[in-house]
C-alpha cells in the first residue's frame, strides 16, 4: 500500500521542532508499524536524510520502550504497543499522524523519542518493598489466595510506556502510578509499607509535574496491558487513609 | 597462559559452602570506599547493582535503554527453574544440577552448575519477598508447570511474563537503592570500553546516547551484564539493541571469548514475513505440550499451499507428515530444542515448508480442539493464540499455526572462573553475557535462573573476595590510559562518521545475518564454514569503506549506534566460524553435519572436545588463540542423549 | 496542620476537595429540587411560598446555605486551579487527537460544562435568591400570615421564553456534567468496586437525566401555564 505520513520531526530537545511529510509506498500488510517506519528510514538514508528517532527495542510488546502517538491516539487504533501493531490496521492512501508523547513530564529528546525517566524516579520514591538480599523467609510461608495473587498480577503487567500519560487530556500519570501501589498494596508482602508508599510516590508524582486525574477513563482504554481505573480508585484510598494515619506524620 | 577455573576442593554439594567460608571479606565501614560499575541492568545487572549496594558498595549502573526496567530480560515469557521439590515428585538440587549438565550435552563445569541448582531455591524466596506475583494455585501456595520436556515440575512462572515479574522485582530493588543514594544510575549510556590499568580492569568508557558526550568512569571493578550475542543473526528473538559491543570491546582488551559457536535455536517462532521482518517472536514452548507439529508428505503438496491453491485443513491425513512423532515415538512433540529446530530445518530443507518463503512447519491444535474443545484450549493459550493473531492475522483456532526455528540464546560468553572474573582481573562477566552454566544448550527457564543467581547470590561474595585486596584509592579519571581509551573511542566514532559510503548499517546487518545463519545455523559444516569465514571478511572490508552514518557524534544518532554493535558483530561473527570449525563433534547447539550418528543424531567427541574453547584476541587480522579448559566430571557418567 | 494542607494541596487532595463539594451540591440539588417542584402544584405557589419562607427563617438550613455558596466557590476555584494544573502538564497540545475513541465527550469537557453551570448559577442567583432577597417583591397572605409571593416573580419570569431556554439548556449542560461527575466523584474518593461500581455508575446517569429533566420541567410547565 502507499501512505502519506506526517512526522513530527525535532533536531533536538530546545528545537522548535515541526510536521514533515513523507509518501512511502510498496509497505505490506504483514508489517508491523515499525517496519514501515525502518522502511522509511532506509530510504530517507539512501537520500541521506537523517532518519526519524524512534524508541524501541523487544518489538514484542513487552519492553513499553516504544512510543508514538499515531492519528490521535497513544499506540495507534490498536489497543496494544506500537510495535505490535500491524499496517493491517490502516488501508492504502491513509495518511498517518505520528507525533511524539507529549507531557512537560515527559520532555522530547529528538524526533519522536521522549525522556520518561520521570517514571523511574517515581519508583525510586517507594515503588517497592524494602527488602535486602538473603534473609527472607521461604516463598510458602505466606499463603496468598489466588484472586488476589491475580488481582496484584494485573496491575504489575504495566510496561512503562506512558501511553495513560499521552492519551489523558491531563498529561496524568496517575494509572502507571496506582498499578504499582495497587501490585503491592494488595501482597501481604508490601501491605507492611503500603501507607508510606502511597505518600511518597504520589508526592514524587506531583513534583514531576504530571498532572491530575478528571476521571476520563483514557488511560485505561488505550493501556496495552489493561490495567484497570480501579486501581486508581485503591491508589486515592491508600493515599487518603495513609494521611489520615497516625502511624506515618 | 594456563586457564585456572578456581573451582573449589571438597565434595560437590560442599564447594560453594566451603568457597563462601574462604572468601576474604570487606569491613562493613570500609564498603562504601569501593566503586563498582555494572554494566547492564537485565536480571543479573539489576540484582548485582542493588545486592552490592545493599552491602554498602558505590555502586554505578549503566544501560542503553531509557530505564533499567527495560532491559532485554524483561521479554522471557515461560518460567524460571529452582528445586524447591514444592510438588513433591522428586526434584532436587541435584537432579537440577543433573539436568542441567545433561541438557547442556556434558560441556559445562560440575561446580558451577551444581552451585546454580543450590542457589535456585533462594532465588524464588528472594523474589516473592520483593512482590513478584508468581502464579498460585487456590489453597494460596506457589504453582509449578514442568517445563521444555523435563520430568519434574520445578517451573515458577508468571502467566507467560515470568521475565517481566523477575526484572520489575529486580529494578524495583535496584531503585530503592537508586533513592538510598548508593547506585547512580546511567540510562541511554553505551559502554564503549574497558579501561584497563596495571592489568587490571578499573573504569569504562561510555557514550551518553543523548548528547554524544564520551566520558570516563573509574572504579574498583567492572561487572559486565551485558547480555547474549544473538543479534549476531540480525534476525533473533533478541531485542533490537542487544549487542555484544561491551563483551566484545572488553574481549579485544584481554578477556577470553568462550564457546562463541554455542547458539540456542528455538523451534517454535514465529516464521520470518518478508525481507522487512526486524526481529523474530518466540511463541511459548509449552505450545507443543499439546500442538502437532507436521508438514505434507510430498514436495508437490507442499508446492500448493505455498501458492495458496490449498488450505492447510484440506490435506487429508495419510498426506501429513508428523515427523516428531514417527521419528521419536517416546518424546514425539516434546523433544529438546535443538532437535525440534534441527528437523524443522530438514523437512523445509527438503522442500516442504508450508509457507510463502517455504521456511515454516505447522503446529496444529485441530486434535486438541477435538479432544478437549476449544474452551480448553483457550484456557491453556488463549494469550499465546491472541498474540499470534495480532502478528500474523490468522486465526490458530481455525487453521494451523506456522513456526520456524529462530536464534533465541547465546550460550557462548565471556570466559569466567568459579568467581565469575574474566581472565582481566577486577573484570566479571554476569547473565548470559558469561559463558558459564549451560554447556553447548541451556534448559528452558535456566537463563533467567542463572541471571539471578549471579547477581544476586554469587558475584556479592566473589567480587567482595577482590575487593578486599585491593586499595581505596581509585584511579583519577585524567589517567594517561583513560585518556587514551576515550580518544581511541572518539577515533573510532570519527571514522565511522568519515566513510560516507553508499550502504545503511541495516544493509551491512541484514548480510551478516544470512551468512550467519545460512553457514553457522542450525547445521554447520566445514566446507560452509570455510566459505562463510571469507564472506565475512569481505564483508567486513565493505563495511569499514562503504557504510553510510549520517549525523554526527553530538547527538542523538541512532544509526551511529547501530554502525559501532554492527562493527563488533563482524569480527564476533568470524570467531563464531573459527569456533565450529574447530570443533569436529556435534553437542548441543552446535550440529556439525560431519558428526552425526547413523540415525541423524548429534554425535559427540568427548574425548577431544570435553573442553571449554577460550579464545584469546591476540590483535588486528590476527587469528586468535584458543586455550582449552579441560571438562572434569567426577559426579555424572556422559551418556548419549537419546530421545528415540 | 501540615499535613492537611499537604493532602490537600496535592494533586489527589484537590481532586478530593472536587469530589466532596462535588457530592454536596448534588445532596444540594436534591433537596432544591424538592422545594421547587413545589412550583408545580396547582396552589397558586402557597406550598412553595410557605416551603421558601420556611427555610429562609430556619437558622440550620441558613447556615447550609452559607456553606453551600462556599461549596459552590470551592469547587469553582479548584477546579479553576486543577485545569490550569493540568494545562501546565501539557503545554505542547498534539496536532490531532481522538479522544472519542477512549473517553466520553462530557468527561472531557467538564471544565467547561462547569463554567457554563457557573454563569447559569450567577443569572440564577441574580434573578431569584438577589430578587427575594434584596427585591421589590410582592406579598401573600395565607391563614393570616404574610409571606413573600417568590412564586409570582418565578411565573413572571418563566412568562419570558429565553429565560426558559436559558434554564433549559442549562440544566442539558448539568446532565452533561453529572453523567461523568456522579460516578467520577466515588472513584475519586476511591470507591470503586467490582460489585457496587456498576450499581454507582448506572445510579449515576439516571440520576443526571433525572434532576436535570426534573428541573428542566418546571420553567417549561411554567412557560406553558403562563401562555
Ligand atoms: C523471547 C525470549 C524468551 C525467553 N524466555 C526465557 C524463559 O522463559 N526462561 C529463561 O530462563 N530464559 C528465557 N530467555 C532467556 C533470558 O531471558 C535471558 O538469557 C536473560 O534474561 C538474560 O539476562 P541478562 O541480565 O544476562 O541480560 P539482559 O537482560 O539482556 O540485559 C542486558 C543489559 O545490558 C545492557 N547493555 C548491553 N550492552 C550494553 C552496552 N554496550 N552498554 C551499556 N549497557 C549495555 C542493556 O541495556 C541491558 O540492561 C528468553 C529469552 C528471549 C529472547
Ligand atoms: C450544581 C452544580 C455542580 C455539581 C452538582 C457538580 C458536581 C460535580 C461532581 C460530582 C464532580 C466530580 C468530582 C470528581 O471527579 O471527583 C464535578 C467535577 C467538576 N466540576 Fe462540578 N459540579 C457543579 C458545578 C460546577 C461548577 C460551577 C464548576 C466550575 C466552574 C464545576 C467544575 C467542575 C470541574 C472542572 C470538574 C472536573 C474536575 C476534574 O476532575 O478535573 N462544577 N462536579
Ligand atoms: S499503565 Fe498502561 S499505559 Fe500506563 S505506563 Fe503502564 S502499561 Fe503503559
Ligand atoms: S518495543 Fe518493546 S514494547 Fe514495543
Amino acid at each position: 500500500m502507499n501512505l502519506t505520513l506526517k512526522v513530527w520531526r525535532q533536531k533536538n530537545p530546545s528545537d522548535k521542532g515541526g510536521f514533515k511529510t513523507y509518501t512511502i509506498s510498496g509497505i505490506s500488510s504483514d508489517m508491523s508499524f515499525l517496519e514501515m517506519l525502518d522502511v522509511l528510514n532506509e530510504d530517507l538514508s539512501d537520500k541521506g536524510e537523517d532518519p526519524i528517532h524512534f524508541d524501541h527495542d523487544c518489538r514484542e510488546g513487552i519492553c513499553g520502550m516504544c512510543s508514538l502517538y499515531i492519528n490521535g491516539q497513544p499506540h495507534g487504533p490498536q489497543q496494544t504497543t506500537t510495535c505490535q501493531l500491524h499496517m493491517r490496521s490502516f488501508s492504502d492512501g491513509d495518511t498517518i499522524t505520528i507525533e511524539p508523547w507529549r507531557a512537560s513530564a515527559f520532555p522530547i529528546l529528538k524526533d519522536l523519542v521522549v525522556d520518561r525517566s520521570s517514571f523511574d524516579r517515581i519508583i525510586q520514591a517507594g515503588g517497592y518493598i524494602s527488602v535486602n538480599t538473603g534473609g527472607v523467609p521461604d516463598a510458602n510461608e505466606i499463603p496468598i489466595p489466588k484472586v488476589i495473587s491475580d488481582e496484584s498480577f494485573d496491575a504489575a503487567t504495566c510496561i512503562g510506556c506512558g501511553a495513560c500519560v499521552a492519551a489523558c487530556k491531563n498529561a496524568s500519570a496517575m494509572l502507571f502510578v496506582s498499578a504499582k501501589i495497587s501490585q503491592l498494596a494488595l501482597l501481604p508482602q508490601g501491605k507492611v509499607e503500603k501507607r508510606e508508599r502511597a505518600e511518597k510516590m504520589v508526592a514524587q508524582m506531583d513534583a514531576e509535574g504530571f498532572g491530575a486525574c478528571t476521571n476520563t477513563g483514557a488511560c485505561a482504554a488505550e493501556c496495552p496491558k489493561e490495567i484497570k481505573l480501579s486501581n486508581i480508585a485503591r491508589m486515592n484510598r491508600e493515599y487518603f487513609s495513609a494521611s489520615l494515619s497516625t502511624e506515618n506524620v | 597462559m594456563k586457564l585456572d577455573s578456581k573451582i573449589p576442593s571438597g565434595p560437590l554439594a560442599e564447594k560453594w559452602t566451603r568457597h563462601k567460608f574462604n572468601v576474604k571479606l570487606v569491613n562493613p565501614a570500609n564498603k562504601r570506599k569501593y566503586e563498582i560499575i555494572v554494566v547492564g541492568t537485565g536480571l543479573a545487572g539489576a540484582s548485582a547493582a542493588a545486592s552490592l549496594a545493599e552491602l554498602g558498595y558505590n555502586v554505578k549502573a549503566f544501560c542503553f535503554q531509557d530505564s533499567p526496567r527495560r532491559a532485554h530480560s524483561i521479554a522471557a515469557q515461560g518460567g524460571i527453574n529452582a528445586a524447591k521439590n514444592y510438588q513433591n515428585d522428586g526434584d532436587s538440587v541435584f537432579r537440577l544440577f543433573y539436568d542441567t549438565i545433561k541438557g547442556g550435552d556434558y560441556r559445562s563445569r560440575e561446580g558451577n552448575v551444581y552451585r546454580l541448582a543450590e542457589v535456585s531455591v533462594n532465588i524464588i524466596d528472594q523474589c516473592v519477598a520483593q512482590g513478584v506475583p508468581f502464579a498460585r494455585e487456590y489453597g494460596g501456595l506457589l504453582a509449578n508447570r514442568s517445563f521444555g520436556g523435563a520430568q519434574v515440575s520445578r517451573t515458577f512462572y508468571a502467566r507467560g511474563q515470568t521475565g517481566q515479574q523477575l526484572l520489575l522485582g529486580a529494578y524495583s530493588a535496584l531503585s530503592r537503592q537508586v533513592a538510598n543514594g548508593k547506585v547512580k544510575l546511567y540510562p541511554r549510556t553505551e559502554m564503549m570500553d574497558v579501561v584497563v590499568v596495571d592489568g587490571k580492569a578499573r573504569g569504562i568508557i561510555t557514550r551518553n546516547l543523548v548528547t554524544g558526550a564520551v566520558e570516563s568512569h573509574s572504579a574498583h571493578a567492572v561487572l559486565l551484564c551485558t547480555g547474549g550475542y544473538g543479534n549476531v543473526f540480525f534476525l533473533s528473538t533478541n531485542a533490537m539493541g542487544s549487542n555484544v559491543t561491551a563483551a566484545w570491546r572488553a574481549h579485544k582488551k584481554g578477556a577470553f571469548f568462550s564457546n562463541p559457536c554455542y547458539t540456542q535455536i528455538h523451534p517454535t517462532c514465529i516464521p520470518v514475513s518478508g525481507d522487512h521482518q526486524s526481529k523474530l517472536t518466540l511463541m511459548s514452548e509449552s505450545l507443543r505440550n499439546d500442538g502437532r507439529v507436521w508438514v505434507p508428505k510430498t514436495k508437490a503438496i507442499a508446492e500448493k499451499l505455498r501458492k495458496r491453491e490449498i488450505a492447510p485443513k484440506g490435506i487429508k491425513e495419510e498426506d501429513r507428515d508428523y515427523y516428531l512423532e514417527t521419528k521419536y515415538p517416546s518424546f514425539g512433540n516434546l523433544v529438546p530444542r535443538d532437535v525440534a529446530s534441527r528437523n524443522a530445518k530438514y523437512v523445509c530443507d527438503e522442500g516442504r515448508g508450508v509457507n510463502e518463503t517455504g521456511e515454516a512447519v505447522f503446529l496444529d491444535f485441530r486434535d486438541a480442539i477435538l479432544r478437549d474443545g476449544e474452551d480448553a484450549v483457550r484456557g491453556k493459550y488463549g494469550n499465546l493464540f491472541d498474540m499470534y493473531e495480532k502478528i500474523t492475522g490468522e486465526n490458530p483456532y481455525k487453521t494451523p499455526m506456522m513456526i520456524y526455528p529462530a536464534v533465541h540464546y547465546t550460550m557462548g560468553g565471556l570466559w569466567v572462573d568459579y568467581n565469575l572474573m574474566t581472565t582481566v582481573p577486577g573484570l566479571y562477566a554476569l547473565g548470559e553475557a558469561n559463558f558459564s552454566d549451560h554447556g553447548a544448550n541451556r534448559l528452558g527457564a535456566s537463563a533467567l535462573m542463572q541471571g539471578l543467581a549471579d547477581g544476586y547470590f554469587v558475584a556479592p561474595y566473589t567480587v567482595g573476595d577482590y575487593l578486599a585486596g585491593l586499595p581505596y584509592d581509585k584511579i583519577p579519571e585524567d589517567h594517561p590510559e583513560f585518556r587514551k581509551a576515550e580518544e581511541t573511542v572518539k577515533s573510532r566514532i570519527q571514522q565511522l562518521l568519515g566513510i560516507k559510503g553508499s550502504k545503511t548499517v541495516d544493509h551491512f546487518h541484514k548480510k551478516l545475518g544470512k551468512i550467519m545463519w545460512n553457514h553457522c545455523g542450525m547445521a554447520r559444516n566445514a566446507a560452509g564454514l570455510t566459505k562463510a569465514k571469507e564472506m565475512i571478511r569481505t564483508l567486513k572490508e565493505e563495511f569499514w569503506s562503504d557504510v553510510k552514518v549520517l549525523g554526527t557524534g553530538e547527538e542523538l544518532n541512532l544509526s551511529l549506534e547501530k554502525a559501532h554493535r554492527v562493527a563488533d558483530f563482524l569480527e564476533l561473527g568470524e570467531l563464531m566460524i573459527d569456533d565450529a570449525l574447530h570443533r569436529n563433534e556435534s553437542c548441543g547447539g552446535h550440529f556439525r553435519d560431519e558428526y552425526q550418528t547413523p540415525e541423524g543424531e548429534a554425535l559427540r567427541d568427548d574425548e577431544n572436545f570435553a573442553y571449554v574453547a577460550a579464545w584469546e584476541y591476540l590483535g588486528e587480522g590476527k587469528e586468535e588463540a584458543l586455550h582449552k579448559e579441560e571438562l572434569v566430571f567426577e559426579n555424572v557418567k556422559l551418556t548419549q542423549r537419546s530421545y528415540k | 496542620m501540615s499535613w492537611v494542607s499537604k493532602t490537600l494541596n496535592s494533586t489527589l487532595g484537590k481532586k478530593l476537595l472536587m469530589a466532596l463539594t462535588g457530592l454536596f451540591l448534588i445532596l444540594f440539588l436534591v433537596v432544591h429540587l424538592a422545594g421547587n417542584l413545589q412550583l408545580l402544584l396547582p396552589d397558586e405557589g402557597k406550598s412553595f411560598n410557605i416551603y421558601a419562607e420556611t427555610m429562609a427563617s430556619n437558622p440550620l438550613i441558613r447556615a447550609v446555605s452559607i456553606f453551600n455558596f462556599g461549596f459552590i466557590a470551592l469547587h469553582a476555584i479548584y477546579s479553576a486551579i486543577l485545569t490550569r494544573h493540568n494545562k501546565k502538564s501539557r503545554p505542547v497540545g498534539y496536532a490531532m487527537t481522538k479522544g472519542s475513541a477512549n473517553s466520553t465527550w462530557s468527561s472531557r469537557n467538564m471544565g467547561i460544562l462547569g463554567s457554563l453551570i457557573l454563569v447559569f448559577i450567577l443569572i440564577h442567583l441574580r434573578g431569584f435568591w438577589y430578587e427575594f432577597k434584596f427585591g421589590e417583591i410582592p406579598y401573600v397572605t395565607y391563614e393570616g400570615v404574610t409571606y413573600k409571593n417568590g412564586y409570582a416573580v418565578v411565573s413572571a419570569a418563566f412568562e419570558n421564553i429565553l429565560y426558559v431556554i436559558v434554564y433549559v439548556v442549562s440544566m442539558a449542560v448539568l446532565a452533561f456534567h453529572l453523567s461523568h461527575g456522579f460516578s467520577s466523584a466515588f472513584q475519586t474518593l476511591g470507591i470503586n468496586h467490582k460489585k457496587y461500581t456498576p450499581f454507582i455508575q448506572k445510579v449515576g446517569v439516571g440520576f443526571a437525566i433525572l434532576v436535570p429533566a426534573l428541573f428542566a420541567l418546571i420553567p417549561i410547565i411554567m412557560f406553558l401555564q403562563s401562555s
